[in-house]
């Protein structure tokens, strides 16, 4: 196959111009500041870049259609492999739609986990992001700074379910571990100590001028077009767009936490980089709370649900117990699923991460379609880059935080 | 004698200045940095000089799955790197195709190119790719010659090619690919069935 | 946890008015309302009006062998209101042979990319895209991956490469 730039007419092309002036630049797909697999195809007027093509399907892997071959507990795997740097995120996202489409009620308990682990993740997200972004502009030690939190973060993950990157957290009806308070320990210890770091984090870039030179007034993104082009998450809060699921439509835990939006109104990098710095100390805001609030009670949804697996002393002395555990480890005795399609989404790190559900009677879907924040970012990428220079297309990318596995899917 | 101090020499040196390309794709590209960056410190194996053009580096490490659009690129920056080169497999998807067994994965790299060294896991622990590298270390200094005469295997892999390919579609031509053929069959009986 | 949503009777009745849909249904607080493909257009430019700003999503379902379906192919727009939060499902069918559906990026640019991908995965043609190509498979590749009929593990492409050995590098 031969790495040959594409004729392309965008949506908004300039008319005819000089085209014996530009050269046509190969950007990717194995380049260090994609970060990932993505390839852009700039056309450049001296440095000027005057046209974009972003291409992707460098890493498509047919995650849909796996998701019609295993059932609702085996996919969350391949969910954990979707947006790979806040796994948690994307497993809470997978069950909540088949909760949704199953019409499962969770126990508080587990809406609290749920909700704490999500926003480790999102934690964790913002920091590779932004230390990305720190990287690309060239902060190295910015960099390392995120990533050794981030390692204290996999250690609590770790801890929590035994692996610390691909997690596999969540189950129907419930997750796969409770709580312990080695766990609740390491949290907190987590809380105490991550703000200073974040502090020290925002010394080293927030007001450094190599990085707000860099940033500042680069891919600026308007209101109105973010909301046009399908923007959601930190992108498009930093334009002005107010939109949280977590506010507009609460689900998990969230309701009863008290957080604040983190919203800018600039939409360039630099309010990009500001607003995932803000969310994250949001986020730590909602983990203490959940902490301090977390219901005792079972974790897992009651065997009359019939769709978390009982716990082993509910098989060994309970008739109902054993009976569930036998359906539920059958094929084809699973989930009662209806013949019906359901959309549910989530606030992920990136945006709204949706999956759109239809279920044919089996405890495997009929489709799970994936409703990626990334695609839409990525598409933005040529109306952002267009006029500014090739210096900035490593900033503009970073700061859209475009996750191959979860473009491609 | 003298010639095979000075291969033990030459292999001391390779070894311990590893330049890496990391060819990161997907989860384990997360984990590959992971392992460069402040925890685990792979500056301290002499393996940390990553280097993004495949024309400075002399170990590649495909991290992640590669797919049918991503495997040209990465025979052509393979093809880009200069003698003596080795190649990590890391991870599950990049060494066998891990769970991703579906149309757009592909089944494997060492179907395509040669490697070197597999990682296990999915996606391997920092400390797992560490060993590898010390491992490859390790191959490098007892194999190694100064000459790169190592590499020089080409009955060898030919014969261990004819092994492969009596099982493996591995011919571009899809009349002389058996497992194309087989599987266009079995459409073909699925699609009369129906 | 079901997601509560605010009713959208009112754009509901406003949107039968203007286009006549054929049927709308609710399920777990969603609804969800099916188009006439000849009226889509109209039918999404009156949303749009009524203020369903944001297009989150545009995918597929092929319902090769679903209990009940009628045409094969049932498009899913999901519509959000940015003020009031609202979310609507839009629903438009078309069936083989070359199935057909309006482009919607006159009205939501978001629909661009989303609309290539249901080219590529299932072979849905939109009408008056820009730039109709195939965005994750490679343009060589001639399947709809994503339909039923075929095959998760495909049908051998991804064995079709060169093979380098050592003599080569």
């Amino acid at each position: 196959m031969s790495i040959a730039p594409a004729e392309y007419t965008s949506l908004e092309s300039a008319g005819p111009r000089n085209e014996e002036y530009l050269w046509t630049l190969n950007f990717g797909p194995q380049h260090p500041a994609t970060h990932t697999t993505l390839r852009l195809v700039l056309k450049l007027e001296g440095e000027r870049v005057v046209d974009a093509m972003p291409e992707m399907g460098y890493l498509h892997s047919g995650f849909e259609k796996i998701g019609e071959h295993l059932t609702f507990n085996q996919y969350v795997t391949v969910t954990d492999r979707m947006n790979y740097i806040s796994p948690v995120a994307n497993n809470v996202a997978w069950h909540h739609a088949v909760e949704t489409l199953l019409g499962i009620e969770l126990t508080p308990r587990c809406t609290y986990i749920r909700t704490i682990v999500a926003e480790l993740a999102r934690i964790s997200d913002h920091l590779l992001c932004n230390g990305a972004v720190g990287l690309d502009t060239g902060a190295f030690t910015f960099f390392l700074y995120a990533f050794y939190q981030r390692e204290v973060i996999y250690d609590i993950l770790e801890t929590l379910c035994g692996a610390r990157f691909t997690n596999s957290y969540t189950r129907v009806g419930g997750v796969s571990q409770d709580f312990t308070p080695l766990v609740i320990e390491k949290i907190r210890a987590f809380l105490k100590t991550f703000p200073k770091t974040l502090d020290d984090m925002e010394r080293l870039l927030t007001r450094n001028r190599i990085f707000v030179d860099r940033t500042k007034g680069v891919g600026v993104l308007t209101k109105e077009e973010a909301i046009n082009r399908g923007a959601t998450g930190p992108v498009a809060r930093a334009s002005g767009v107010t939109r949280d699921l977590r506010k507009d439509e609460p689900y998990l835990a969230y309701a009863d936490l008290d957080f604040n939006v983190a919203c800018a109104s600039a939409g360039d990098c630099y309010a990009r980089y500001l607003v995932r710095m803000q969310e994250m100390r949001e986020s730590l805001k909602i983990v203490q709370q959940a902490l301090d609030r977390l219901p005792d009670g079972p974790v897992n949804v009651g065997i009359d649900q019939r769709t978390a697996l009982p716990t082993k002393q509910q098989v060994y002395s309970t008739i109902e117990g054993t009976i569930s555990h036998f359906e539920l480890s059958m094929a084809n005795r699973g989930f009662e699923v209806p013949f019906e399609e359901s959309y549910a989404a989530i606030e992920a790190p990136n945006g709204e991460l949706g999956f759109y559900l239809v279920g044919d009677g089996d405890d495997t879907a009929y489709r799970a379609r994936c409703r990626p924040p990334s695609v839409l970012h990525f598409a933005l990428f040529p109306h952002l880059i267009r006029g500014h220079t090739l210096s900035d297309v490593v900033a503009v990318l970073g700061s859209l935080n475009i996750i191959a596995a979860e473009l491609d899917r | 004698m003298f010639v095979s101090k000075l291969d033990e020499l030459a292999n001391w040196c390779r070894k311990n200045s590893l330049w890496p390309m990391p060819f990161a794709t997907a989860c384990c590209g997360i984990e590959l940095m992971a392992t460069g960056a402040s925890k685990h410190d792979l500056a301290r194996f002499g393996a940390e000089v990553f280097r993004f053009s495949p024309r400075q580096c002399d170990l590649m490490i495909v991290a992640g799955r590669v797919v049918m659009k991503m495997l040209p690129v990465l025979q052509r920056i393979w093809l880009q790197m200069h003698e003596p080169k080795w190649v990590i497999s890391m991870g599950a998807c990049a060494s066998t195709g891990g769970v991703f067994d579906t149309y757009a994965v592909v089944q494997g790299i060492d179907r395509f190119i040669p490697v070197d060294m597999y990682v296990p896991g999915c996606p391997p622990r920092p400390e797992q790719l560490i060993q590898a590298i010390i491992d490859l270390q390790d191959k490098i200094q007892r194999e190694g010659t100064i000459t790169g005469r190592e590499f020089d295997t080409a009955e060898r892999q030919r014969k261990k090619r004819a092994l492969v390919e009596a099982t493996l579609p591995l011919t571009i031509d899809a009349a002389r690919n058996p497992v194309l053929q087989r599987e266009l069959a079995a459409a073909a009986d699925a699609a009369a069935r129906t | 946890m079901p997601i509560t949503q605010p009713p959208v009777d009112a754009v509901i009745q406003a949107l039968t008015a203007a286009v006549r849909p054929c049927d709308v249904s609710v399920f777990r607080g969603q609804t969800r309302v099916v188009v006439p493909v000849e009226r889509a257009l109209d039918a999404f430019r009156h949303l749009a009006g009524a203020g369903f700003d944001l297009l989150v999503d545009v995918t597929c379902v092929d319902y090769l062998d679903y209990r009940g379906a009628k045409q094969r192919y049932g498009l899913v727009y999901v519509l959000v209101n940015t003020v009031t939060n609202e979310r609507l499902t839009v629903r438009v069918f078309a069936d083989d042979p070359d199935p057909t559906v309006p482009s919607v990026t006159s009205i939501w640019r978001a629909a661009d990319w989303l609309e290539r991908e249901v080219w590529d995965l299932f072979g849905v043609r939109f009408e008056g895209h820009p730039d109709l190509r195939r965005l994750v498979m490679p343009e060589v590749f001639t399947a709809h991956p994503l339909r039923k009929d075929y095959p998760l593990q495909g049908r051998g492409e991804r064995h079709n490469f060169p093979v380098l050995t050592r003599d080569d590098g």
